[in-house]
């Protein structure tokens, strides 16, 4: 990193969070207008977009080489208030909470209180959204049986494909005009709402060039005034990128990133979609501007890092719009989810690692940001070599890269109906997520907490935490007389809650499609301008809903205990056993030892605690997988928390396992942190047998202790132990290589640890930035004293 | 038939080549002084009462040192681990203890894992009969041969027997055409000295074939188990060799043209 990168850096790291109201009063400011009124619904939110770039303040950073801001300065967050209104009371908390906060001055709480507040209350997309969800949905959603993604950020969760490295935005506005002047008027019922569609994309494509321009007027002037000879011919030369990209197809490394970074601020400034927005195959998007440009004589590594390195930068300086409620604890962090993919096979199918894909990764280490994410897609026609890079990367202990299976990836889309070709230039995003890059939307709708839908279960359709019935009455617990009518019970109440959360999906996907389509990203997005459809309602060529299972470790060590304790061994009454869990242990001592100590667990390769891993898994994917959704594609599942694992164990009462009530649950398809005793491999050999190819993605955390990676031997074996996991199907495994010494070190003296980074789930974040009980969760992980 | 085994770590990445399974048999020949498995000397299963921190609190458990398995019971074991001797050119590592203490076992395992073509391994005191050895030599791949001084006073007094029939099993092996990897823990005032290198590069000069030497520099890890099992501990005085010292330790190695490294 040379010194100008660094200085980017440091002044990017030390960039206070805070809200900006500037785009709530521009977008305040155009609903309140006359034209607005007289638009259909797609031209008024292109207008919108378009009247917020047109107005919003133009902010180029000193020193740097790509420039565009969502917000008026590094980190100033915008708010979206036709999506998610903040209440005075929510700012005050952005403003004050401990962790994850946001600095709110007195101007901007005077604009909330005078201006938009009046304007949008009673009129936000949250509140459609709850006041059209029947009583059921909203009384699990209370007891903590699900989340909701859409409830105040909108679906998002895709990635460019390779078709925008090769085009421009007039290159669309001709698709445009070609996909208008075929309509059929004649016979196609919809083609008045595909015409205004199309109008919204085409003014949205204006809306981007029209912003590069204001940047590139603003960079001439500031050339003008630029007394350092340097700066002033690169200030020039970036004017000139900016009137160049995004209209046109970009043609040199330094154009491809300044083009992707305005696509990038116009998608998270359109709407604030989960998973803010993301590159997808960098170093293959990439490479043919490298390739050219080393030949030409035009690039050099060392100048290719310098522009990598400012474009990281311009990630880092957008943290995730500020979360409330049961969003901020189900994905408590400042972290947006943009996941740099590298490796992989080319859509023929062979190895797609090169050399840019090396370059690259000596920036992810050198960078060492929370934002951009990184991660590595390997193939079985990968070479080592590359994925012993990226263990020496992991080595240095910051959670980065994750390793992703592309054989698995390109299976798991081809058996849900994409093409090879659309499979294999696809991959992971988010956090573990699976999607045909460029051609799909993977809406993530929620976590879903087995755990809890168990001790409901337990419960016969009561929520002890409450003592309100949420769930059906499948039997009182001394009635079972089998293991197998326990299973059997819960079974019922996980395809009840399933069917509420598919209804609930359904109605809000249609509250999207009819109030906030997004024309901008539609432009960006197969087959959206051909077919004349947004994004937001099935205009993607592939629609995916995703429902999020957490819990499947803890919920098999519950499983397994009461198989164990219960029914196979008679060590305890399930009435004796449930009367302990009510009492959370108290004066249980030696029955809550015998349930951690001496009962099998998940992630020691042990056969009967696994098979429970297995059924759970079998009878979720049996609820949720194949069912359509509004957008003409499906439901499917996947297995990772973010955060969620920590909200849903606070709802959740003590549990057969030995955890605690109100302790956090398993993470991901990881084992419960502690319950794994025989190391690595045997984790990997739990996790992987469960069925992965009919997933849209598992997330495996592994503790490694430093000491296992101490010389080139410990990192051959992890090469080893990725490629053993990789071969038995595993979807994806990241490293947190830290000691639970070191964290604990962490956690007396934090100022000491500023740096400190460790994988969470899916993604890392400042060891600092995470809630206590976070940082005890993964402490516990880390060491095997746990619960 | 039984063996009586006090370990089965998994993921074991010192104990040859690749990711190993390694076995620990109960029963030791030898009593080093630094020795870091002492629960491994005695050949008898035994209970200790030991506490179990669960949340805030603690309970009494016990805890079994060393359990019973049947070849087939220990083959279950060894086929969970197949995928990653595999992907690594691993397999298992037999060790303890002293493997050949249970020798009709072992052979039978070894036998066994050479149907199932596993790669094996043992890590041998080498104070065996030489017959026995010669016969489990023949379904094993490596050896990991560990010589603790060649000077047989010393090896008297620090291992408690001598090592005359541990050197000639190793010529054995050598006139054998074996695989060895020679372990040679370094242990800072006890064998650590030059002449004694020296001799031990004279010993393993005079063998037909060259071999990898290890470095098992000696570490404290092991010193709190001894106060667990109620065992005298020798060593507590002594310190863990400087780096500085085992660096020229290993020039005096390869300036004799021996391939020599630090671990296993």
């Amino acid at each position: 990193m040379n010194d100008r990168i660094k200085r980017l850096r440091e002044k990017s790291q030390n960039a206070e969070p805070r809200i900006s109201a500037e785009r709530a009063l521009l977008v305040t400011e155009f609903y309140k207008s006359d034209q607005c009124e007289m638009v259909s619904v797609p031209v008024r939110r292109a207008m919108a977009f378009q009247h917020i770039l047109n107005n919003k303040i133009i902010c180029i950073n000193d020193e740097e080489l790509i420039v565009g801001e969502r917000g008026p300065a590094p980190k100033a967050v915008p708010t979206y208030p036709e999506i998610n209104l903040h209440s005075l009371e929510d700012l005050d908390i952005l403003d004050s909470r401990a962790k994850v906060w946001f600095k709110v001055d007195e101007k901007t709480k005077e604009i909330y209180r005078n201006t938009i507040i009046p304007y949008w209350t009673g009129k936000t997309n949250r509140e459609k959204v709850f006041a059209n969800l029947d009583k059921e949905w909203i009384n699990a959603y209370e007891a903590g049986v699900f989340t909701e993604f859409q409830e105040q950020r909108a679906p998002g969760h895709t990635v460019l494909g390779k078709k925008m490295f090769k085009f421009g935005m007039l290159d669309l506005k001709k698709e445009i005009q070609e996909s208008i002047h075929k309509l059929d008027f004649f016979n196609d019922t919809v083609a008045y709402e595909k015409r205004e569609e199309l109008k919204a994309m085409d003014i949205s494509a204006d809306a981007i060039i029209n912003f590069a321009a204001r940047h590139a007027n603003e960079l001439e002037n500031l050339a003008g005034a630029e007394e350092d000879e340097n700066r002033k011919i690169e200030l020039m030369e970036m004017a000139a990128i900016c009137r160049k990209v995004p209209a046109r197809a970009p043609q040199t490394f330094h154009e491809a990133l300044q083009h992707y970074w305005f696509i990038h601020i116009g998608v998270i400034t359109e709407v604030n979609p989960w998973d803010s927005f993301n590159p997808g195959r960098l170093d293959q998007h990439l490479y043919p501007f490298y390739k050219k440009e080393l030949e030409d004589g035009t690039l050099t590594d060392d100048k290719a890092k310098e522009l990598l390195g400012s474009f990281w930068v311009k990630f880092n300086n957008h943290p995730a719009p500020p979360k409330i409620g049961v969003t901020a604890k189900e994905s408590s962090t400042y972290t947006d989810f943009a996941l740099i993919n590298l490796g992989g096979v080319k859509e023929d199918g062979s190895d797609a690692v090169n050399e840019l894909t090396y370059v690259i990764l000596d920036v992810i280490e050198d960078m060492r940001l929370l934002q951009p994410s990184s991660m590595v897609q390997v193939s079985k026609k990968n070479p080592d070599r590359f994925v012993k890079r990226t263990a020496r990367i992991v080595k240095t202990g910051f959670g980065q890269p994750s390793i992703f299976n592309t054989d698995t990836i390109i299976q798991q889309l081809v058996r849900q109906g994409k093409s090879i070709e659309d499979a294999r230039n696809g991959g992971a995003s988010g956090c573990v997520e699976t999607g045909a890059f460029g051609a799909e939307s993977y809406i993530l709708t929620g976590y879903f907490n087995l755990v809890k839908i168990f001790e409901i279960t337990m419960h016969n359709g009561i929520n002890p935490v409450t003592g309100k019935k949420v769930g059906l009455e499948t039997g009182v617990l001394n009635t079972f007389s089998t293991f197998e009518e326990v299973i059997s019970a819960f079974q019922k109440q996980v395809k009840y809650f399933v069917d509420l959360k598919v209804v609930g999906t359904n109605i809000i996907d249609r509250i999207f499609a009819d109030n906030l389509p997004v024309p901008f990203l539609s432009l960006i997005i197969d087959d959206c301008i051909s077919d004349g459809v947004d994004y937001n309602n099935g205009g993607a060529r592939y629609n995916t809903s995703y429902i999020q299972g957490v819990g499947l470790g803890s919920l098999t060590d519950i499983l397994t205990s009461i198989k164990y304790n219960v029914f196979d061994n008679r060590k305890v009454s399930i009435d004796d056993l449930q009367l302990a869990l009510d009492q959370n242990f108290e004066n249980q001592l030696e029955l809550r030892n015998d349930l951690i100590n001496s009962t099998p667990k998940y992630g020691n390769d042990d056969d009967y605690a696994d098979e429970q891993a297995i059924i759970i898994f079998n009878l979720f994917l049996d609820a949720v997988d194949g069912r359509p959704n509004t957008k003409g594609g499906h439901f499917r599942i996947n297995m990772l928390p973010t955060t969620s694992h920590v909200y849903f164990g606070s709802v959740t009462g003590a549990t057969a396992d030995g955890r605690l009530a109100k302790k956090p649950l398993s993470e991901g398809i990881s084992p419960f942190q502690g319950a794994d005793r025989k190391g690595p491999s045997a984790v990997i050999k739990s996790a992987a047998k469960i069925d992965h190819i009919k997933t849209g993605g598992t997330l495996l955390n592994q503790k490694f202790t430093p000491s296992l990676l101490e010389d080139e031997k410990g990192l051959d074996s992890m090469v080893s132990l990725i490629r053993s996991y990789f071969r038995m199907d595993g979807h994806h495994i990241q490293f947190n290589v830290v000691t639970a010494d070191q964290l604990r070190e962490a956690q007396k003296h934090p100022e000491e640890h500023k740096d400190l980074i460790v994988r969470v789930a899916g993604y890392s974040d400042y060891f600092n930035d995470l809630g206590e009980e976070l940082q005890e969760e993964i402490i516990r992980r880390s060491e095997h004293v746990a619960y | 038939m039984q063996g009586t085994i006090f370990d089965i770590k998994h993921y074991a990445i010192h104990d040859g080549p690749g990711i190993r399974q390694t076995i620990f048999f109960k029963g030791c020949p030898l009593s080093c002084w630094w020795c870091h498995n002492p629960e491994s000397r005695s050949s008898e299963i035994i209970d200790l009462i030991k506490e179990e921190v669960v949340g805030e609190q603690k309970v009494c458990v016990t805890e079994t040192i060393g359990k019973k398995y049947s070849v087939i019971d220990v083959l279950k074991e060894i086929e969970k681990d197949i995928v990653f001797f595999e992907e690594s050119g691993g397999g298992i590592t037999l060790s303890g203890g002293e493997p050949l203490l249970q020798y009709e076992f072992v052979l039978e395992l070894l036998k066994q894992c050479r149907k199932r073509e596993i790669h094996t391994c043992v890590d041998t005191t080498g104070n065996v009969s030489g017959e026995k050895l010669r016969n489990i030599a023949e379904f094993t791949n490596l050896f990991l041969y560990d010589i603790k001084h060649v000077d047989d006073k010393q090896h008297i007094k620090y291992a408690g027997v001598s090592n005359k029939q541990i050197i000639n099993n190793l010529i054995m092996l050598d006139e054998m055409g074996k695989d060895i990897w020679i372990r040679f823990p370094l242990i800072p005032g006890i064998n650590d000295d030059e002449s004694e290198i020296l001799r031990l590069m004279e010993l393993l000069s005079g063998l037909k074939n060259k071999y990898p030497i290890q470095l098992l520099p000696y570490h404290k890890i092991g010193s709190q188990k001894y106060e667990k099992f109620g065992i005298d501990y020798n060593m507590s005085d002594y310190k863990e060799p400087e780096q500085e010292h085992i660096e020229s330790i290993l020039k005096m190695f390869s300036d004799a043209r021996f391939a020599a490294s630090i671990g296993g």
